[in-house]
């Protein structure tokens, strides 16, 4: 019985042991290079164990529930986690902060993740998301000497343990209204039962502490400084897979709940406002920002709310474009945000007009940085667009035409800030002379690009893999 | 005078409120931190009511889970405070601001 629970749970079984042992290991070696290459082991085998399929069923007394859906999931959080170590070492190494810790919180973070998209439970889903939260502040601040990281990290923490106290507290709440925890135990309840006035308030509020975390409007106002402050391979981590994460696990707790908001004219009204507001104000915001990180901090904001149109729309078709949106637009973040590490690890530069030139002293990291942005645009044929493509279907197919005609427009004015480095970097004279000498093209970024390309000329295989993760995610 | 569950209800939305204002309106970081604990001890008491009249164990459970929790944010956020003021000699959230957009 436990022996098969742990089998069940094999890749969170063995993401525990793993950080066990890569403690271990850095205590005792205190060789960051050594416990490097082990994380990055730990990574490659859980993106292996995702690739197969498995047994699905509730583990531990229906606390975590395995299936395609939460291994899809790991699958993208694996996949960030292994891209972002990899890219972080060299800037790590330059900013003097080449420490072991960094890696193993990484994978702690990761294995937050893992437990939030297989919960099944509101207590693994409340641990797994301060896991995932608490390593994050700790990524945010690991440049310890540095006053804007101080800073950031300083702004996330204050507010992360305050959107996790709505979070709780709704929690609480729902807990109060329907007498149980586990959730499908509250989505029979619900089926069975009207939803009482206690049960909304907190599903508002956990709703809070879930805007709170992917950034969307008005719940936003961090997201800039803190992901210009952080260090920037942590910045990647912070703006995809943990965003990534807290979308599944909001479409898990909505799965449960959807007897009460499927057709609920107030639900529909109040999470497409949202929706709505977000991507206006990030991609309106966006447009004056001349650094970058800012820059794509704001643009996270506006991804966060095309990924909130997929929810809205509410249906199965909705939530696997999300799933497959999770993963693309993790790609993309992650590997513009590499660009940014590079050229900022070797020249302090920040801002859109110090890229000038790039194409032609560098120019395969140009073409690179060039797909990202078109990619991030939605501009066929790379990965962002079948993305988007499919979350602004899903709204049509709900009929919700009119949120899915906001998001293109929306994704328009986007253009102007993505094409806007693209002309700097292939249209415009360098600054200074041998500007970027000494910036090398880290091969990860090109394989990033690459995965980008490949998921938008060929996406069938995987949209049929977010299909069925969506399909056979919550039929018991 | 006979305490029902609206009386704890009421009590611990209260204390969440007093942590919510606390957090809005304070600038010094510790204190902010003090109200951010008075929140989740305010959800502590209503887990804990909901599970007594309920006649549950799991909110109980949950309780030990929050407060395990909140003692992990407590050992992050001071060190965070510490690296803070050992670099600026201020706590107070107003003075802490290079990063404006």
């Amino acid at each position: 019985m436990a022996l098969h629970d742990l089998l069940l749970a094999l890749p969170i079984t063995f993401a525990t042991l793993w950080t066990i042992l890569l403690i271990v290991v850095e205590a005792t070696a205190k060789r960051a290079q050594l416990t490097f290459s082990l994380t990055s082991v730990g990574f490659l085998i859980l993106i292996t164990m995702m690739l197969f399929p498995s047994e699905q069923g509730y583990a531990f007394g229906e606390m975590l529930r395995l299936s395609p859906y939460s291994q899809f999931a790991n699958f993208v959080f694996a996949l960030s986690g292994l891209l972002v170590i990899t890219l972080s070492q060299s800037y790590l190494a330059k900013e003097n902060i080449h420490f072991g810790e960094y890696y193993i919180i990484v994978f702690i973070a990761t294995l937050g993740m893992m437990l939030m998209a297989s919960a099944a439970h509101m207590v693994v889903l409340f641990i797994g998301l301060e896991i995932m939260s608490i390593a994050l502040y700790v990524l945010a601040g690991i440049m310890r000497k540095d006053l804007r990281a101080n800073e950031a990290a300083m702004k996330y923490f204050l507010l992360g343990a305050f959107s996790s106290g709505f979070f709780l507290y709704g929690i609480s709440l729902i807990y109060g209204a329907t007498g149980e925890m586990t959730l499908f135990k509250i989505g029979i309840y619900l089926q069975e039962n009207s939803a009482t006035s206690l049960f909304w308030i907190g599903l508002s509020l956990m709703m809070v502490g879930f805007l709170f975390k992917i950034s969307a409007v008005p719940f936003h106002q961090w997201t800039p400084d803190v992901y210009e402050g952080s260090p920037t391979p942590s910045t990647a981590l912070m703006s995809t897979a943990s965003k990534a994460a807290a979308f599944t696990a909001l479409i898990t707790v909505v799965l449960n709940v959807s007897s009460q908001t499927e057709n609920n004219s107030n639900w529909i009204f109040a999470l497409s406002t949202i929706a709505v507001l977000t991507m206006v104000v990030g991609n309106i915001a966006a447009l004056s920002q001349d650094n970058l990180k800012r820059m794509l901090a704001f643009s996270s904001i506006a991804h966060a709310g095309y990924m909130l149109v997929g929810i809205v729309a509410g249906s199965d078709a909705g939530y696997s474009a999300v799933l497959y949106y999770a993963l693309v637009y993790s790609l993309m973040n992650i590997g513009a945000f590499g660009v940014i590490a590079l050229i900022e690890q070797q020249r302090e530069l920040t801002s859109a007009s110090d890229y000038a030139g790039l194409f032609k002293e560098k120019p395969l990291l140009a073409g690179v940085m060039a797909l990202f942005m078109l990619s991030l645009t939605g501009i066929p044929p790379f990965g962002g667009f079948i993305g988007k493509y499919k979350l602004f279907a899903a709204a049509v197919e709900s009929g919700l035409s009119w949120l899915a005609v906001v998001g293109v427009l929306a994704s328009a004015v986007s253009a102007y800030y993505y094409l806007r480095v693209v002309v700097f970097m292939f249209m415009r004279e360098p600054q200074a002379e041998n500007q970027f000498e000494g910036v090398v093209l880290n091969p990860t970024l090109v394989l990033i690009a690459l995965l980008v390309f490949l998921l938008g000329i060929f996406p069938t295989g995987m949209l049929r893999f977010a299909g069925e993760a969506m399909k056979f995610a919550f039929n018991m | 005078m006979h305490i029902e569950l609206n009386h704890y209800l009421w009590l611990s939305a209260f204390m969440f409120t007093v942590g919510v204002i606390g957090v809005l309106v304070r600038r010094n970081a510790i204190v902010i931190f003090m109200c951010v604990e008075l929140m989740l001890n305010a959800v502590n008491l209503s887990f804990v009511a909901f599970s007594h009249f309920l006649s549950d164990i799991q909110g109980q459970m949950m309780v030990f889970f929050v407060m395990t929790v909140a003692a992990a944010e407590a050992a992050v956020g001071l060190a965070i405070v510490i690296s803070l003021f050992r670099n600026r000699q201020t706590v107070n959230i107003d003075e802490i601001n290079l990063l404006k957009g």
